[in-house]
């Protein structure tokens, strides 16, 4: 019946190609975190009154994330070709596409970051300060915790862009639902490949929107 | 131990340089608890977050426990922060850990060792009177009981010296009458030394030895709170006095009163001090044949002793009266006699 419905699908090419999806959203994610957390702590502290103060670091940190967020994700993969080919030594693949995932998704991620930690109540950083607390106690006992349900939830969104980031990743070859979609599907005229891939990656996004969501609540104390 | 010489403090904003401290000079002593009282922007709030350096201040020597602050550096300052901790307005406790974590937190920085930690939270909670909520969120407590959590969580590293910022603010007043007596129990138990500002005067009167009051930056006076209530000097002063004690409002009534009981006499009682402990009253009418009727009283208890006013309506004969009136007298009440005539 299923095979009625869509004749030009090859199921385990589909299920591999959901895997390389899932993959490079997986490890992007997890480095996109981290990157945008170190960069998203730096342009808060680094802002006026707050532990590291200083003006130039904080414009430079700021103007790197504003350029890298402005640039279109497709013309970014096309201008970060030369440093994915040192980095990762070829452009095919799920492993190529991680450096412009990361460089175009991590930005943005810092900016969320900055919403949530400035989000944060100014007395109880004050109340830290004032038992004494040191900078890094107080990144990772107070800011992190106190702004954690936001930074889920930034994560999850950031996620979920990177879902539709590896989509366009796979048009120049990273391989994935994006590259059965666009090769597969659209290029040979087979809409139905082209439909099952969509279906596929909204049902992630769905898995990941759901999942996000149940820890922001969990976490969420207040 | 603390010790504040010529302390000012000036704020550069775009509009100008603003004056929130200025030549300030304040001795307070070990174990006493010590309020500031002024109007928002008196800068007491800038005054209580250079005793812990929270600010520093433009010029001036801030010494507490014989250690001169502005002059350490940031490792020495956090050291001398676990012993001079602080209360606020606003609890500022972390909605992200349980009470029993905020109060560990401290601990953790002071890095006490986990069994050690969880010994000490123990103490503190049933210190503050938290028993069984441990394990609560600061969400599921009423403002009384996370302002309990800020006291407990202030006193964790055994400070010398508590600061409140306005603690009691926030509270409705059967709460803020709570803490306060949580405070002088604090105080009394420990014999930590209690600096807080406000901007309410009952709170000096209840707890307080002393007090400073300020405006516009200065302290414009300072001594012991029975004696500023006796006795306010300044403008200011005698606004916060007649917070608890007003003084106007009781001559209208004493007019007022004269209409209402035209009969027998009435009599004006002032109590300071001691006297307000000894049972005048009842004396009075068992040693004379009279009718006392009670027709207004006002009675404020500060640290160092009460004070107060009583008005007494005497019938009966007149003699006797005046008899009555001189027997007062000899108790050493100040007596008036607001004449009916």
């Amino acid at each position: 019946m299923i095979n009625d419905l869509f004749p030009n699908v090859d199921w385990p090419k589909m299920w591999e190609a959901t895997l390389e999806t899932l993959y490079m959203t997986a490890v992007s994610t997890i480095l996109t975190a981290i990157i945008g957390l170190v960069l998203g702590l730096l342009l808060f502290l680094t802002s006026p009154h707050q532990a590291w103060a200083n003006k130039l670091a904080n414009w430079l940190t700021g103007a790197f994330v504003n350029i890298f967020r402005s640039i279109p994700f497709i013309i970014l993969i096309i201008l970060l070709i030369p440093l994915t080919k040192l980095l990762v030594g070829t452009m095919r693949g799920p492993n190529a596409a991680f450096p412009a995932l990361v460089i175009g998704a991590a930005p943005f991620y810092a900016r969320m970051v900055l919403i949530a930690l400035r989000e944060i109540d100014k007395g109880v950083l004050e109340a830290a300060k004032s038992m004494g607390a040191k900078t890094s106690t107080i990144i990772w006992k107070v800011l992190m915790p106190e702004s954690m349900p936001a930074l889920v939830s930034g994560i999850t969104v950031t996620a979920i862009s990177l879902v539709g980031y590896t989509a366009m990743a796979g048009i120049i070859g990273a391989g994935g639902l994006g590259t059965l979609a666009f090769l597969d599907g659209f290029q040979r005229g087979r809409t139905d490949v082209t439909f099952v891939a969509t279906i596929l990656i909204l049902i992630m996004v769905f898995i990941i929107q759901w999942i996000g969501d149940i820890i922001t609540t969990k976490i969420d104390k207040r | 131990m603390i010790n504040l010489k010529n302390i000012s403090k000036k704020f550069n904003t775009k509009q100008g340089t603003i004056i929130a401290v200025e030549d300030v000079n304040l001795d307070i002593k070990k174990g006493e608890i010590f309020g500031i009282i002024g109007y928002s922007g008196a800068g007491k709030s800038t005054l209580i977050r250079l005793l812990n350096g929270l600010e520093k201040p433009t010029s001036g020597q801030i010494i507490v426990n014989s250690e001169d602050i502005t002059k350490i550096n940031e490792v020495k300052l956090r050291q001398v922060r676990q012993k001079v901790s602080m209360i606020f307005q606003h609890f500022n406790i972390l909605w992200s850990r349980t009470v029993a974590e905020n109060i560990a937190f401290p601990l953790e920085i002071a890095g006490v060792p986990k069994d050690q930690r969880l010994t000490r939270v123990n103490e503190l909670i049933e210190l503050v009177g938290l028993e069984g909520r441990g394990h609560y969120y600061p969400s599921q407590l009423s403002g009384g009981q996370k302002q309990r959590v800020g006291i407990a969580r202030a006193l964790a590293n055994r400070p010398e010296v508590l600061l409140c910022d306005e603690a009691t603010s926030a509270l409705d007043p059967e709460t803020t009458d709570s803490i306060l007596d949580l405070l002088v129990s604090i105080n009394a138990k420990l014999g930590l030394t209690i600096v807080l500002i406000t901007h309410e005067m009952q709170v000096i009167q209840k707890i307080c030895g002393r007090v400073a009051v300020m405006e516009k930056g200065r302290v414009v006076e300072e001594g012991k709170v029975l004696e500023v209530f006796q006795n306010p000097q300044q403008p200011i002063t005698k606004r916060f006095v007649s917070q608890v004690n007003d003084t106007n409002k009781a001559q209208q009534t004493i007019l007022h009163l004269k209409e209402l009981y035209p009969n027998g006499k009435l009599i004006k009682l002032k109590f300071v001090g001691e006297q307000t402990e000894q049972p005048i009253l009842s004396r009075l009418i068992k040693q004379f044949d009279l009718e006392v009727n009670i027709v207004q009283g006002n009675i404020s208890h500060t640290q160092n002793g009460a004070f107060g006013t009583l008005i007494l309506q005497l019938e009966g004969d007149a003699l006797l009266v005046d008899e009555a009136i001189r027997y007062i007298h000899e108790q050493k009440v100040i007596t008036e006699v607001i004449n009916n005539d």
